[in-house]
């Protein structure tokens, strides 16, 4: 299977996340699997003259080209001409490249949440016209309209993630390369349910302490960072703290909250990213699908059962009571 | 009377980013170079209005290969502000965080973006031309391979101590958000020494002390083993020490503040050591698609030219400390540190700027390692502060690349100003209202370029040596 890359507006973080794949290393994984790139900006050697023949083939369809994968938002300032970002020895935007591009591609990936929606890229007030490939923020139509399929009938795959994980990438490919992946895998924003049918609270080490409503009041705290450092891995979609990042992390295992990095619109929360905003005292985003009235009763039911331990360590920067030890009901 | 004949060589690859260079040819070398940064994103202009905490949530964005350097330099610039410092350990924890970036930043240079220039056809008659193949072919040589897993694996220390890379939230300006206890401080000193093990046997193949006690350019040409003995091979056969010689004027901004001081001094060389007049540094918007007049950070906007005027030619402002130019990076910090082969070397060029990040590389390591077996897992690695209702400050740290800085003013408690200045945005500056080139424009001017070159091989090999961060220079 042979992938196009594109790095279109943004920070090449996917990329760089994408190169910490692990068990085996990111070539071994692609390769081994027959995947190789037909031209990616990090790791190809072809430059210049030998890359635009390489888009030239494509586009002309000379060459065959099994997935498109864009990474970063599609830039279409100023005034819809997309200049903000020209690609470079082509006197054309990225903008018209991936127009060009993507109907020639049996399958189009948009690869992080710059890609998929916009992303950090359309944050403030945009400055660049930035837009996903197939979305502007939650709403669908982006640089390629509500109605485009790729050769494969499919819309526009949106691994999102700011960064993406590198095995949603890579399993993303992998699936793809065996037709595995098809409409009924993808949820409601195009996200791959393999890791978008998790939320980020699944598996976080911080779950006793949201089991009560035991609360880190300061970032350090290793409580729950739900009630007052803006956490919301109760109602973002991936499986960070199920499967790690770099070895054995994830933000809220690093004592950050989760910013819901995988939704469009993460970008503008409307509130200081480390800051749960509250009407009454009641954080505003409640843990998805849990009414308001149990999560109310529940959560002053907890909060009055919290354990001494629990309440404590909260507050702390490290465990300062470890848990009672029972004996066991010994034969002696 | 003829045209000069002209090239534009783009897609331009392993860069970061977006890269166009245009080159007016003289008698088979490049007379004159112009570098077009060819993205804009705005970020400074994202940032107005917001919370100021907020800068430290977006402006690792900017970068995802320099994310960390971008965290450090907002919590640097916020602390300022507040008038915070992190906590003694916090400080180390942070430096420990961000040295790993830089490390990880060093070693792709060398493996994916550098080297495998040399695997190309042009090269197929020169003996070290098999070895290169079998190294640095990408995604398939052996070099590559240990590279990516190698890499991989140290960044463990991120997953531990900073979530995930990149874009973490785990440097703030009071220092990093969670606690190492003594199995984390043990897990880190193990994966350090798996990293040396890779780089001694690898990369160097040979101890990293011997490597780091060279001190002349005839015994860094005497070094013959591992990756690093291959470079030096081809260097010494293409001459890479005379291609793409630049200024000779180095700055730093000193990397790793520590409340002891700097792990890489601070300062500026100009064949003698002086200090960096942080308020003799402007930015000349002469040649860039921005609007507004010559000024220094605090008083800097960023207003994009919509109209691509004629004059410009890059999204990239230029800056100029003193109305000069001056070159950033690994051998910028290694010179301005006083280091023996670096102060060697300091005529700069090709060969000069990829030894200096392979010594910088070969350093680093003994500080990571001393930074965690300072660890101490009972002390308090945060401090909590109050931001002000307003205030200003600036973050001046050393990204791989080279001195990067955040200008921050807030007003009415929501930041009002925020001018960033990139590594990269000082070496491939455009021209200033002098004509002066920026650096890498002035290194190009020579190099050779053979008959029917389309994209010369000499030009890459320039372009390459100074690890050029695109998403960083415009962000």
């Amino acid at each position: 299977m042979k992938v196009l890359w594109l790095q279109a507006a943004g920070c090449g973080g996917c990329t760089m996340s994408l190169l910490c794949a692990e068990s085996p290393n990111v070539f071994d994984t692609l390769g081994g699997a027959g995947i190789e790139f037909l031209w990616h900006p990090t790791v190809s050697l072809e430059t210049g003259a030998e890359v635009r023949a390489i888009f030239e083939a494509v586009e002309s369809g000379e060459i065959a080209l099994d997935v498109l994968a864009v990474e970063g938002s599609i830039a279409r300032g100023p005034r819809g001409t997309g200049k903000f970002q020209m690609v470079s020895g082509t006197g054309r935007s990225m903008l018209d490249w991936v127009v060009s591009l993507a109907p020639k591609a049996r399958h189009v990936v948009a690869v992080g949440t710059c890609a998929t929606y916009g992303g950090v890229t359309s944050a403030g007030g945009n400055p660049s016209d930035a837009v996903g490939v197939q979305y502007d923020g939650a709403l669908p139509g982006g640089a390629l309209p509500v109605e485009f399929r790729s050769g494969s009938g499919l819309p526009v795959i949106n691994v999102a993630g700011c960064p993406t994980h590198p095995d949603w990438v890579t399993e993303t490919l992998l699936l793809l390369n065996e037709g595995a992946l098809g409409a009924e895998d993808l949820d409601a924003f195009g996200r791959p349910l393999f890791y978008a049918k998790h939320l980020v609270h699944h598996g976080c080490s911080k779950n006793e302490f949201y089991e009560y409503k035991a609360s880190a009041v300061e970032l350090s705290d290793i409580g729950c960072m739900m009630e007052n450092l803006g956490c919301i891995g109760t109602q973002a979609v991936g499986d960070c703290n199920i499967r790690p990042w770099n070895g054995d992390g994830s933000c809220t295992s690093g004592g950050y909250p989760c910013i819901n990095c995988t939704a469009p619109e993460f970008e503008e929360p409307r509130h200081s990213f480390t800051e749960t905003p509250k009407i009454a005292g009641i954080p505003v985003g409640l843990p998805t699908d849990m009414p308001k009235a149990w999560f109310m009763a529940l959560a002053s039911l907890s909060k009055a059962a919290t354990p001494e331990r629990i309440a404590k360590n909260a507050v702390a920067d490290r465990v300062e009571v470890t848990p009672t030890i029972r004996k066991p009901k010994g034969r002696r | 009377m003829t045209e000069t004949p002209r090239l534009v060589v783009g897609p331009f690859n392993r860069v970061e980013g977006d890269l166009e260079v245009h080159l007016d040819l003289a008698g088979g070398a490049v007379g004159a170079a112009r570098v077009n940064s060819p993205l804009y994103r705005g970020f400074e202009r994202m940032l107005e209005g917001k919370d100021p905490r907020d800068a430290l949530t977006i402006t690792p964005r900017i970068c995802g290969i320099c994310s960390i350097s971008q965290s450090a330099a907002a919590a640097r610039a916020l602390g300022a502000a507040m008038g915070l410092e992190p906590t003694p350990q916090g400080a180390g924890m942070a430096a420990l965080i961000h040295a790993v970036e830089n490390v990880s930043d060093h070693l792709f240079h060398f493996n994916l973006f550098f080297m495998p220039d040399f695997i190309r056809p042009v090269y197929a008659d020169r003996p070290w031309f098999d070895r290169a193949v079998a190294r640095f072919t990408p995604a398939e040589g052996g070099a590559q391979r240990a590279a990516v897993a190698a890499r991989a694996e140290l960044m463990h220390i991120l997953g531990l101590m900073a979530g995930k890379w990149p874009h973490t939230l785990a440097i703030q300006p009071g220092g990093v958000t969670r606690a190492p206890g003594p199995r984390d401080k043990v897990r880190i000193e193990t994966t350090l020494r798996a990293f040396r093990r890779y780089l001694e046997e690898v990369v160097f193949g040979g101890s990293l002390e011997t490597f780091c006690a060279i001190e002349t350019v005839d015994q860094l040409m005497a070094w013959e083993t591992g990756d690093a003995g291959l470079f030096l091979r081809i260097a010494a056969d293409l001459d890479l020490d005379r291609l793409g010689r630049g200024s000779g004027r180095y700055m730093s901004f000193g990397a790793y503040p520590l409340t002891e001081g700097f792990g890489f001094a601070r300062g500026l060389w100009d064949g003698a050591l002086g200090a960096v007049d942080f308020g003799a540094i402007t930015e000349d918007l002469s040649h860039a698609w921005m609007l507004g007049a010559q000024a220094h950070p605090w008083q800097g906007e960023t207003r994009p030219d919509e109209a691509m005027r004629d004059a410009a030619y890059s999204w990239c402002k230029a800056p100029r400390l003193n109305g000069q130019t001056v070159e950033t990076g690994a051998l910028a910090r290694q010179v301005v540190d006083g280091h023996p082969l670096a102060r060697a070397l300091a005529g700069g060029g090709v060969l000069a700027r990829v030894a200096g990040r392979l010594l910088e590389l070969a350093r680093t390591q003994a500080f990571m390692e001393g930074l965690a077996k300072g660890i101490d897992p009972g002390a308090a690695f945060m401090e909590q502060g109050d931001l002000p209702e307003a205030g200003q400050g600036a973050g001046l740290v050393e990204a791989a690349r080279g001195a990067l800085g955040h200008w921050l003013r807030i007003e009415d408690g929501r930041i009002a100003s925020y001018q960033i200045i990139a590594p990269t945005t000082w070496n491939f500056s455009p021209r200033d209202a002098e004509g002066v080139p920026g650096p890498l424009e002035a290194a190009l001017v020579g190099a050779p370029v053979g008959a029917g070159e389309t994209t010369p091989v000499s030009v890459q090999h320039i372009v390459r040596s100074f690890d050029p961060c695109m998403v960083c220079t415009v962000h």
